[in-house]
C-alpha cells in the first residue's frame, strides 16, 4: 500500500520484502490497456507518482524525474482485481488452524470483520501477486447463519499494510446456502433476513437500550450500516427466482446497495437485474447444473447479462477462491472464445479485461480508487510479456501502489530447488 | 469430485474416491458376455485327465457400446498434433468405418466419396482423454442421492466397481465432449479408502446404460489412495487407518492376503481339489497382481510415492500411474526408473497440506526427467479445458527454460493417458487403423481462444459447434430451463 509508512511499519515490512518507497515511474512504449473497457493503446505511456496513476495513454509526457521502464513490445495494464476471494484468510483450506474464512461457532455474525485475520505473508498472496493480481475483495464465509460478516478490499503488496478499505460490504448467503443456514427453507431464510433487518432498524432508533434474542448489538450495528447504504450488501444467490426475490428487498429497504454474487441463472432475468441497476459479480464458466439452483447455468451467462445492460463482472465465487485467483485471465479469455460459437454470448476482449479489473471495483463503488489506469487510481500496474488473457502469457513486472514488487514466491523456490531432482554434493536442504 | 471448488473437498479432488471390483477380468473384455459364471467339473469321479476347474466369468457386465454411423471424411489443410508428439502443418487426416485411414501432408490420399472438411486455420488432435474423472459417480447435480463414488464404510473396498455407481445421465459427460473434446475417460472410485475399488474406462458417448458407454476391451483399473484421506476418514471414527503408518500396515496386510488368495487359486488350477472360496474383492487384487488390472494410486507426496513403489515390489505388482502426484517433480528420476506415470493438475495447490508443495512446473519437470507425464482433471469443470491446463503447464515449463513442443504437450492429454489406461493401441493418437476419435479445433488448442468445433468418436460426429442438432442433452436436462442451450 501506498499509505505513509511509519518507521515501525517499515521495520516490519523489511522482514517481508523491503519495499522500495513509491517514486515516480514512467512505463513507456507498451500496449496500454486502461481497463475500463476501452481499446488498447499502442505505444502508450503510464506515469505513476506517489503511488497513484497520474496519466495513461498516448502522448503522455514523461516527467523529468521519472524512472523509465521500457515496455516496448509488451502489454501494460492495471493489476488484476479479484471480485471474490478468500485471500489472506486461508493458507491451507483443510488445515483448520490456518483457515480464518468462517467464524465457525462464534456467537457473532454480521459484525465479524475479515480485517484482523488478513495475513499479508500468506503464500497465496505472493503466488497470486506474481501472476499479476494486485487487489482483491476478501469475503468472509458464512458459518451457521446467513450473514457472514464484513468484507474488505486489500492489496497484494509485500508489506504489512494490506487493507485498502474495510467494511466495504456485508456478505449474506441466500438461495440453497441461505436456506440451509436458516433452518431448512428459502422461506425461513427470507424471514430471517427481514427480521434481522427489522431488529437492526430498532437498534438504530435506540442503540443504548438494544436487546434482542436474534442479534447482538454489534451485529445489529453492522446491519444498520447496510440498511443505511453505508455498506453494500453482497448477496450470494444463483437461481433466477431467488435473484428476483432479492431485487424485491429494495421496496422495503430503499437505501440498500445490493450487489449479487454468483448469479448462474442471471441471464434468465437479466432485464430485471438491469432495470434494478444492481451490479453482478458472476461466476464466469459455470455451465453445469451442479445444484438445482443452477439448472440453467451456461458460460454465456455473463455475455447475455452484458448484452441486456447489466453491470456484470467476474468473481470466483466459492471457486478456488483462496489460492487460484490467478485463473481470472483464463476465465476472461474463455468468454472471448465464446464469440466464435454460434448461439453463445461472450465478451469482447476489452470487456473481458474490464471484467477482471475495473468491473468488480465499480460494482463495489471502488472504481474511483482501483481497477483501472485512470488518473488518481492506485498505482497498480502490470507489464505482461504478451496478451494477458492468453494462457502462455505472464507478468514481467508488477507495481502495487507504485512500488515495484518482487515476483519471488515459495513455488518458485521449490521449482528452482528441484530443477534437477537428484541430490548434488549436499542434500536438497542446503540448496 | 465435487466439492465447492477450492475448498477442501473431502471426498473429491484428491480428497476421496470410491471403487469396485469384480471377478476375474480377462484381457478379452471386448468379447461378449461369457455364458456362465461357473463350469463344473465334468469328471465326476475326480480322476480323469480332462479335469475342468471351476472358473468365473471375468466380464459379467460386458460393454454393449457400438459405434454410431459416420461418413468417410477427410480433413484437409489443417494443423495436426498426432498425439505422440508429432506435428504436421498443412496436413490431411482421413477416416472411414470408425478408423483412421491416413494421416500426412497435403498429398495424402483421400478416399473416394469422402466428405472433405477444409481445416484452414484450424487444428486436429486425437480425442482428449481424461485418466481421472468422477463424472457419473459424483455427477451434477451434486446431491447425496447420486454421490456414489466412495464406499465409505471401510478402508478396504476392493470389491466395489465404479461402474455400478456411474449415472449415465450426468450432464457433465456432454460438457466434457462439447467444450473439452473428451472422447474417452476413466471413472475412478474416490480416495476415501486405501483400496477404493475398480475403475471403469468409458467412451464419452451418451447411452442409456453404463454398459453402453464402456470402452470395449479396456482393462480395468484398481484405485488406491495414500495419505491424508484414508487416515482422516477412518481415523476420525477411531478406526484403522488413523495414521500414515496405519495406511501402509493395512495396505500390506491386504496385499499379503491377496498373494495368499492367488496362491490358493494357482494351486487349485494346478492340482485340483476343492476350489478356494471366492472373494470378490480378492479377485480384483489377484488380477492386479497378475497385471490384468492396472493400478491407479492417488498419492500426493514424493516420500509416500517412494514407499508405495517399495510396497509394490514387496508384493510383486506394478503401479501404472500416481494420481495428483503434486510432488512428482521431486522424484522424476525415481518415477522414470520405475516406469510409472504421473497424472497431474497443471497448478492446483494448497487446499490441503499434502498439496502445499504443488507448483505449476510439475508436469513439465516430470516430462523433462524422462518420466511419463499426464494432465488429468478430477474435476467436472476442468475436464472441459484439459487442453488449456496442458497449455498452462507447457508455458510454465518454457518460462523456466525447458524446451517442449506444442505437440508434446498434447501427448499429455492424449497418448500418455491412453497408454497408462491400457488403451494406447486403440486410441490416443492418430495412426492408421486406430479408432477415429478426433477433435477439430477452431484454433490452436493451446490457446485460450480456441474451442472444439467438431468431435468424432469412432468416426461418428457427435458434436458440431455449428449444428445445434449435434449437441447432446441428457435426460436430466430435458424440459428444464436451459435445455439444449450452448453451454
Amino acid at each position: 500500500m501506498k499509505r505513509i509508512i511509519t518507521s515501525l511499519a517499515l521495520a516490519l515490512a523489511a522482514s517481508i520484502a523491503a519495499p522500495v518507497a513509491a517514486q515516480t515511474v514512467a512505463i513507456t512504449g507498451g500496449k496500454v490497456v486502461i481497463g475500463d473497457g476501452s481499446a488498447p493503446i499502442d505505444g502508450g505511456t503510464v506515469v505513476i507518482r506517489d503511488g497513484k496513476i497520474v496519466a495513461a495513454g498516448a502522448n503522455v509526457p514523461v516527467p523529468a524525474d521519472a524512472t523509465r521502464v521500457d515496455a516496448t513490445g509488451k502489454w501494460v495494464t492495471p493489476g488484476l482485481f479479484a471480485g471474490f476471494s478468500r485471500l489472506g484468510l486461508i493458507e491451507i483450506n483443510a488445515v483448520r488452524q490456518t483457515n480464518d474464512a468462517s467464524g465457525g461457532e462464534s456467537s457473532f455474525s454480521a459484525a465479524i470483520d475479515v480485517v484482523p485475520a488478513i495475513n499479508p505473508e500468506a503464500v497465496p498472496i505472493a503466488v497470486n501477486r506474481a501472476a499479476g493480481l494486485t487487489r482483491a475483495l476478501v469475503v468472509p464465509s458464512a458459518s451457521d447463519t446467513i450473514f457472514a460478516g464484513k468484507g474488505a478490499m486489500i492489496d497484494l503488496g509485500a508489506d504489512y499494510d494490506a487493507v485498502t478499505r474495510s467494511n466495504v460490504f456485508q456478505y449474506v448467503e441466500m438461495g440453497e446456502g441461505g436456506a440451509a443456514r436458516a433452518g431448512g427453507s428459502r422461506a425461513a431464510a427470507h424471514l430471517l433476513l427481514r427480521t434481522m433487518f427489522a431488529e437492526a432498524k430498532r437498534y438504530t432508533r435506540a442503540p443504548n437500550s438494544f436487546e434482542s434474542d436474534m442479534l447482538t448489538a454489534v451485529d445489529a450495528k453492522a446491519l444498520a450500516d447496510v440498511l443505511a447504504g453505508r455498506t453494500r450488501l453482497l448477496v450470494h444467490v444463483e437461481r433466477a427466482s431467488d435473484i428476483l426475490e432479492i431485487l424485491k428487498l429494495r421496496a422495503d429497504f430503499p437505501a440498500l446497495k445490493l450487489v449479487l454474487a454468483g448469479a448462474s441463472e442471471g441471464w434468465r432475468v437479466a432485464p430485471q437485474i438491469a432495470a434494478a441497476n444492481v451490479p453482478v459479480i458472476a461466476s464466469a464458466l459455470n455451465d453445469l447444473p451442479e445444484s438445482f439452483e443452477k439448472l440453467a447455468a451456461t458460460q454465456s451467462n455473463i455475455g447475455r447479462m452484458k448484452n441486456a445492460g447489466v453491470n456484470v463482472s467476474i468473481g470466483m465465487v466459492n471457486d478456488r477462491d483462496a489460492h487460484q485467483l490467478r485463473y481470472a485471465p483464463q476465465y476472461a479469455g474463455n468468454l472471448v472464445a465464446l464469440n466464435k460459437i454460434p448461439g453463445a454470448a461472450g465478451l469482447s476482449w476489452d470487456e473481458a479485461f474490464a471484467a477482471i479489473t475495473s468491473g468488480p471495483a465499480e460494482a463495489m463503488g471502488l472504481g474511483a480508487i482501483a481497477g483501472s489506469l485512470k488518473p488518481g487510481r492506485v498505482g497498480d500496474v502490470v507489464i505482461w510479456d504478451a496478451d494477458p488473457l492468453e494462457l502462455s502469457s505472464a507478468p514481467s513486472a508488477v507495481f502495487i501502489d507504485g512500488v515495484r514488487q518482487s515476483l519471488d514466491n515459495r513455488q518458485q523456490r521449490l521449482r528452482d530447488r528441484y530443477r534437477t531432482p537428484q541430490e548434488g554434493s549436499l542434500p536438497k536442504a542446503y540448496e | 469430485m465435487r466439492k465447492p471448488k477450492g475448498s477442501p473437498n473431502i471426498f473429491i479432488s484428491g480428497l476421496v474416491g470410491a471403487g469396485l471390483i469384480l471377478g476375474g477380468l480377462s484381457p478379452a473384455l471386448a468379447e461378449g458376455p461369457q455364458s456362465s459364471s461357473r463350469d463344473k467339473d465334468s469328471d465326476k469321479d475326480g480322476k480323469g485327465d480332462k479335469i475342468e476347474r471351476v472358473s468365473f466369468n471375468k466380464n459379467p457386465f460386458p460393454s454393449t457400446y457400438r459405434r454410431y454411423g459416420g461418413r468417410p471424411t477427410a480433413i484437409t489443410n489443417v494443423t495436426i498434433f498426432d498425439g505422440e508428439g508429432g506435428r504436421i502443418d498443412n496436413g490431411v487426416v482421413t477416416f472411414a468405418d470408425g478408423l483412421v485411414v491416413g494421416i500426412g501432408g497435403a498429398d495424402t490420399a483421400i478416399p473416394k466419396g469422402a466428405v472433405i472438411i477444409d481445416g484452414g486455420g484450424k487444428y486436429v488432435t486425437p480425442g482428449i482423454i481424461d485418466i481421472h474423472s468422477h463424472l457419473g459417480n459424483y455427477p451434477s447435480p451434486s446431491v447425496d442421492a447420486v454421490a456414489d463414488g466412495n464406499e465409505v464404510t471401510g478402508p478396504v473396498t476392493a470389491d466395489v466397481w465404479a461402474e455400478h455407481g456411474v449415472w449415465p445421465q450426468d450432464p457433465g459427460f456432454s460438457r466434457a465432449m462439447a467444450n473439452g473434446g473428451i472422447t474417452s475417460l476413466q471413472i475412478l472410485p474416490g480416495s476415501a479408502n486405501l483400496f477404493g475399488g475398480r475403475s471403469v474406462t468409458l467412451k464419452n458417448i451418451p447411452a442409456r446404460t453404463v454398459q453402453g458407454m464402456k470402452f470395449p476391451g479396456a482393462p480395468y483399473g484398481l484405485k488406491m489412495a495414500c495419505g491424508e484421506n484414508p487416515k482422516r476418514v477412518y481415523g476420525s471414527r477411531r478406526q484403522k487407518p488413523g495414521s500414515r503408518m496405519g495406511n501402509l500396515a493395512l495396505n500390506r496386510q491386504t496385499w499379503a492376503r491377496a498373494v495368499e488368495y492367488k496362491r490358493k487359486w494357482d494351486d487349485y488350477q494346478q492340482k485340483g481339489g476343492t476350489p478356494p472360496a471366492r472373494d470378490i474383492g480378492m479377485d480384483t487384487l489377484k488380477l492386479a497382481l497378475e497385471g490384468e488390472i492396472k493400478i491407479h494410486n492417488h498419492c500426493y507426496r514424493a516420500d509416500e510415492m517412494a514407499q508405495v513403489i517399495d510396497m509394490a515390489k514387496e508384493f510383486g505388482y506394478t503401479v501404472s500411474t500416481f494420481h495428483h502426484a503434486v510432488e512428482s517433480y521431486k522424484i522424476g528420476d525415481l518415477l522414470k526408473a520405475n516406469n510409472i506415470c504421473s497424472a497431474m493438475w497443471a497448478d492446483w495447490w494448497g487446499f490441503k497440506l499434502e498439496a502445499y508443495d504443488g507448483i505449476p512446473e510439475n508436469v513439465p519437470l516430470v516430462h523433462q526427467a524422462g518420466a511419463c507425464a499426464i494432465v488429468h482433471s478430477d474435476d467436472q469443470d476442468q475436464i472441459q479445458r484439459l487442453n488449456q491446463e496442458a497449455a498452462k503447464a507447457l508455458a510454465d515449463g518454457r518460462r523456466m527454460g525447458l524446451e517442449i513442443s506444442d505437440a508434446t504437450a498434447i501427448s499429455w492429454i492424449t497418448f500418455n493417458p491412453a497408454k497408462a489406461m491400457g488403451i494406447g493401441e486403440r486410441t490416443g493418437s492418430l495412426k492408421p487403423k486406430k479408432m477415429a476419435d478426433i477433435v477439430l479445433w477452431n484454433g490452436n488448442p493451446l490457446s485460450v481462444y480456441s474451442r472444439p468445433e467438431k468431435v468424432w468418436i469412432d468416426g461418428a460426429m457427435l458434436y458440431d459447434a455449428l449444428d445445434p442438432n449435434r449437441r447432446p442433452v441428457s435426460d436430466f436436462e430435458l424440459g428444464q430451463p436451459g435445455e439444449g442451450d450452448t453451454k
